[in-house]
């Protein structure tokens, strides 16, 4: 109902530039060191746990490919959403739940605006722009800091490295890592505001709202991932072909 | 009965408005008719339904039974989009003010005429300036809700509700809690 009234309103309301921006920052700018430190250490830990098995067989140069395919598919986009989730779908839930405890959604309705109109579409719309962005972010550092990790600490040979992982990396992963990213991004919106239009009971239930919000984003994040990449892998077939 | 009322030109028109939330009910059956100019004060005990009745007026709740017109305009059926043309009409200041709080007290009283599309900033200083000095708030413009006292918190929302210059204002208590409850239907 939400995301119906919501994508109505963005193609019929006008938008409020002011607030859309405001949310840009909110979620994409105050983001970025969550998501760098994210993408970074992933792509470093996954890095060296992929070279340990694959130095065993004779095959750390191989190590780039794999690590740059599972980020690109897996591990930014959905990383990234937990992360976003927790950071940013938390105070949505918690700044809406407070405005419904406190009378303020009403107040906005008594003063003839619609809540959907003024608290969701930003957000919804900032959100959508955000998110393929800030996993793009992700998956650029953890590659690089996979790559700076296997040539400068595993001392894998750089050549080798970088042709399997251009050989082996195909735009199809990067449409459908951001694809999945803009997903995500709509389920997190969504679920968290819901959860703060419908609080109740003062800060109690705000609290509620929040936790239901993060628990609830980050489940349907992991759920719906499942069925992402079994739909998009017929769209976009992983491998080279 | 209805038909009467529209005749009339009556402000509000209430007929038969029934309230239950749970197993309790709030309004039993509630006749109101209101005409241009009257003000009116519902007094009652604290939990007896006069905030319920003043949200059902501008379609904040929606009643279990019963009409409610607005100048001459059922609001019981309208969706919420449609209601945004009766709340244009209809002021109300609610009970713990109910200020925007990410807001500055001169941003929340400028909020209903930015959101009916008035840019300039000349006009939007000027109009929150006269209601300031109304209220008795100048050089509190720049204050955050959280920093203001209730009394000053009821009139910033005064100044808010009034700004747009509606037909009509619903008080939902409109002096301190000290005081028993009464809200007010002023009509202009």
């Amino acid at each position: 109902m939400l995301a119906a009234d919501t994508f109505q309103s963005l193609f019929t309301r006008r938008l409020r530039w002011k607030l859309f921006l405001n949310q840009i920052v909110e979620i994409g700018l105050l983001s970025q060191l969550v998501v760098v430190i994210t993408g970074g250490f992933t792509g470093a830990v996954f890095t060296a746990q992929t070279y340990f098995q694959f130095h065993k067989i004779g095959m750390g140069s191989a190590v780039g490919a794999v690590v740059s395919v599972a980020i690109l598919r897996e591990l930014g986009p959905v990383l990234t959403a937990l992360m976003v989730t927790g950071r940013v779908g938390a105070a949505m839930s918690a700044e809406i739940g407070t405005m419904k405890v406190t009378e303020q959604i009403d107040a906005l309705r008594a003063l003839a605006v619609y809540p959907t109109d003024y608290l969701v579409v930003p957000r919804a719309l900032a959100m959508m722009v955000s998110m393929p962005l800030l996993v793009a972010e992700c998956i650029a550092v953890g590659i690089a800091v996979g790559y700076f990790v296997a040539i400068f600490l595993l001392e894998v040979n750089g050549t080798y490295y970088m042709a399997n992982m251009v050989r082996w990396t195909r735009n199809r992963d990067i449409i459908m890592g951001l694809s999945k990213a803009f997903c995500f991004g709509i389920l997190i919106v969504f679920i968290s505001c819901h959860k703060g239009l419908t609080a109740r009971e003062g800060a109690v239930g705000v609290g509620r709202a929040t936790t239901e919000a993060v628990v609830n984003a980050s489940l349907a994040v992991l759920i719906s991932n499942f069925f992402l990449t079994m739909t998009l892998n017929i769209i976009y077939p992983a491998g080279y072909q | 009965m209805i038909a009467q009322d529209r005749r009339n030109g009556l402000m509000i028109a209430v007929h038969g408005l029934v309230k239950t939330i749970g197993a309790q009910e709030i309004l039993r059956g509630v006749d109101l008719n209101v005409p241009r100019g009257e003000t009116l004060a519902i007094i009652g005990r604290s939990g007896g339904g006069k905030s319920v009745l003043l949200k059902h007026l501008i379609g904040l709740m929606r009643p279990n039974a019963g009409e409610i017109w607005i100048e001459g305009q059922n609001i019981i059926d309208m969706s919420e989009r449609h209601l945004a043309s009766i709340r244009q009409k209809v002021g109300i200041l609610f009970q713990g003010s109910a200020l925007f709080d990410s807001m500055t007290v001169a941003e929340n009283i400028a909020f209903p005429l930015r959101e009916a599309g008035e840019r300039d900033p000349q006009v939007l200083r000027e109009r929150v300036t006269e209601m300031l000095e109304v209220m008795e708030l100048q050089g509190q413009e720049e204050k955050m809700p959280v920093n203001l006292s209730g009394g000053m918190k009821k009139r910033v929302g005064l100044a808010r509700s009034i700004i747009r210059q509606p037909s009509c204002i619903l008080y939902d208590e409109p002096i301190p809690a000290s005081i028993p409850s009464f809200p007010i239907l002023s009509i202009d």
